[in-house]
């Protein structure tokens, strides 16, 4: 069974890497990008069990260590 | 004064916050971060440096080795805890220290001198300076972008937790040199007795080193450990 799960900085959180690409962008000639947020992506492979408590524990992992919930929001999707 | 000094993979500030105590008649004893237990100590100090080389966030990992059970529990029994820099950065991550540190807002790492104002006098960390002193010490951070919401904000005003904002010598200048929100260099815990900041009082404890004006905070701590 494997989880991804998507971490981005909340929308109120001032994020400087996203600004930073996306003048990179425009200094590429890509117009119209009107805002680049950054984030990180993680897998996790999971031993084969009930889908439920699998995304029960992925979602405390998050809590705990992969998303910092005071600036980050994170987004979990399981897969067999 | 009993001190000890955490290490963990990737820590590189230990030996000068380890000679900064000693020069104050506290060596300290380096303790490992895969130790469990702590040895008897007034003082715990945990170092700047790039502790798991910063993966996931920075302090993140750290935030959650064996020996931090230890320094809670210490914390929570009034022993002092100093985070400077990446130290800073565990506290917030463990839950020690509220809010937490952000990429620089300019993105590059930042290596010189800051201005300091301090901002309370009534700490251990802060009582030998005088509330409104400026201090020059030194920085070295790439995430020192300090961020709190508006309530954590609101009570770490109300309840005089900023222990030193950054500043300019020049009237009307910013001298925020990562865009810490309300300029925050360093802040305490409701009790007082943790202290995280970014800039680097260790290495400005020697004129050699272009600053003396660290000493005050080891000297405090000497002070409030011998009251």
């Amino acid at each position: 069974m494997k989880a991804r799960v998507h971490i981005t900085l909340k929308p109120a959180v001032l994020d400087p890497q996203g600004k930073a690409i996306a003048h990179a962008l425009s200094g590429l000639g890509f117009d119209g990008v009107k805002d680049v947020r950054q984030g990180k992506y993680i897998e996790i492979e999971l031993a084969p069990g009930d889908p439920k408590q699998a995304e029960a524990r992925v979602r405390s992992m998050c809590e705990r260590l992969l998303a910092n919930p005071i600036v980050e929001t994170y987004t979990i999707e399981m897969s067999a | 004064m009993k001190s000890a000094v955490i290490v963990f993979p990737g820590s590189n500030r230990e030996r000068d916050a380890a000679a900064a105590l000693a020069a104050f008649g506290a060596p300290p004893a380096l303790v490992w971060h895969r130790d469990h237990e702590l040895p008897r100590s007034d003082l715990i100090l945990i170092p700047g440096g790039f502790s798991y080389g910063d993966y996931l966030r920075t302090g993140a990992i750290a935030a959650h080795s064996p020996i931090m059970a230890s320094v809670k529990h210490a914390a929570d029994r009034g022993v002092l805890v100093l985070g400077i820099c990446n130290g800073f950065q565990i506290l917030t991550e463990s839950g020690l220290l509220p809010g937490v540190l952000l990429r620089n807002a300019s993105l590059k790492f930042v290596c010189r001198d800051v201005h300091l104002k301090v901002e309370t006098s009534s700490s251990p960390f802060t009582r030998a300076y005088n509330a409104g002193q400026v201090l020059t010490v030194p920085i070295a951070h790439g995430d020192g972008n300090y961020f709190a919401d508006e309530a954590t904000l609101k009570r770490l005003q109300d309840e005089d937790r900023i222990a030193f904002r950054y500043c300019s010598p020049h009237e009307g200048g910013s001298g925020n040199p990562n865009g810490s929100i309300a300029d925050i260099a360093g802040i305490l815990n409701e009790r007082r007795n943790v202290l995280g900041l970014m800039p680097h009082p260790e290495n400005a404890v020697d004129p050699m080193l272009g600053s003396t004006d660290g000493r005050g905070l080891f000297q405090s701590l000497v002070e409030a450990l011998a009251a």
